[in-house]
């Protein structure tokens, strides 16, 4: 089986910058990851990525594609890693859904993805009616009641994406006030057709084919509201589980020191999927290029 | 061979779909759902879900952006 010096698993902003620097470095380097550009992709408006003062998340994906492609870097997208073990010979063997690498070191940077809600029915409506992304799939439920579960910088983009197109938004969030950013939050207060419910939890998700009501929790009381979409926005969680071999913290978020080194000595990681703190586009970038130099000097002292 | 593409401008699967297609020369018919009400029905109403892209290849409807069998129909 051929050895690569570098495994770089996640092509998100930091497993494509570390991509980049490994290319600089000359080291033999493969890039394994079930996407492009990971949560950037999915991201509305970047104002706050030094260089350009405004793109949106997709052009910048674009962008750090064709500079990855720039280098030449091979690619193995729509696979997904699903165990890392170190072999006695000091070797990291990677196995994915599709097969098996060696490599002398790794670095880890699958990133995050959605959390669910974990009720009832989330499953089963998936996709109809249920959804995780309303930059995408927001458009096919205008003229529609929905409800969007989250009272974050997330949950409020979508209720102000929302708004504009349906006759009425539930804002649906446990805590007792929202605690997205103060501009999002006074422009969904003064919208006629928001209703904000706080302290409140979603219980269930039901239809026939597709969402027709979901049940919310308040108080004691259970309400049944009459909704066509729901659009969960309640955080993420870290692409960590195949990592077993790796400490994490209580939120599974790999615990890395400030030279991105893990427990395991030749394994490195970097941005979402880490303990850094702050999760940024411009830090896991950053994170990504640490990742990459320590591995390079690992792989020069080893 | 006949190919339509629904999709909304802002979904990154959609445009990796498209993508995809253009790679292997394929031309096809690129919904907008975003601006076309009607669309965004029929797009419901034959894949009997609400997600973006979905990929039409001669009639047979595939859901996500599934190369694997988005590869296979167009090798039939």
């Amino acid at each position: 089986m051929k050895i690569y010096d570098l495994l770089i698993l996640g092509a998100g902003p930091a497993g494509i910058t570390a991509a980049v620097y490994s290319a600089r470095k000359k080291m033999d380097a493969l890039v394994i990851s079930e996407d492009i550009g990971g949560q950037t992709a999915w991201s509305g408006d970047i104002e706050n990525y030094t260089g350009y003062q405004f793109i949106t998340g997709p052009e910048l994906t674009s962008k750090f594609q064709e500079h990855m492609k720039a280098f030449g870097i091979k690619v193995n997208t729509f696979e997904k890693a699903t165990d890392i073990k170190k072999q006695d010979d000091g070797l990291i063997k990677t196995k994915t859904d599709k097969g098996e690498y060696l490599s002398k070191t790794l670095i880890v940077a699958t990133g995050k993805r959605s959390r669910p809600l974990g009720v009832e029915g989330e499953n089963e409506f998936k996709n109809k009616g249920v959804t995780y992304c309303a930059t995408c799939d927001g458009p096919l439920f205008k003229n529609k009641v929905v409800a969007i579960v989250g009272g974050g910088n997330s949950g409020l983009e979508a209720t102000l994406q929302m708004m504009k197109i349906c006759p009425k938004v539930y804002l649906i969030d446990v805590a007792e006030s929202l605690k997205a950013d103060a501009v999002m939050v006074e422009k969904a207060k003064s919208a006629s057709n928001v209703e904000i419910w706080s302290n409140s939890k979603v219980k269930k998700v039901s239809g026939d084919k597709f969402v027709k009501h979901i049940e919310v929790q308040r108080q004691g009381k259970t309400h049944k509201l009459d909704v066509e979409g729901v659009f969960v926005e309640i955080g993420l969680e870290p692409n960590s589980e195949f990592a077993g071999i790796l400490d994490k913290n209580e939120a599974g978020e790999i615990k890395v020191d400030c030279h991105n080194r893990t427990n395991v000595e030749a394994i490195f990681a970097a941005g979402d999927v880490t303990d850094v703190p702050e999760k940024q586009i411009i830090i896991a970038c950053g994170e990504g290029s640490k990742a990459c130099l320590s591995a390079s000097k690992y792989l020069a002292t080893h | 061979m006949e190919i339509k593409v629904y999709s909304t401008p802002t979904c990154p699967y959609c445009k990796m779909a498209k993508d995809y297609l253009h790679s292997k020369d394929a031309p096809f018919e690129d919904i907008d759902v975003s601006s076309d009400n009607q669309a965004a029905e029929e797009m419901v109403k034959i894949s009997g879900q609400m997600g973006v892209p979905v990929v039409v290849v001669d009639g047979q409807v595939v859901v996500g952006f599934d190369k694997t069998r988005i590869e296979t129909l167009l090798n039939s």
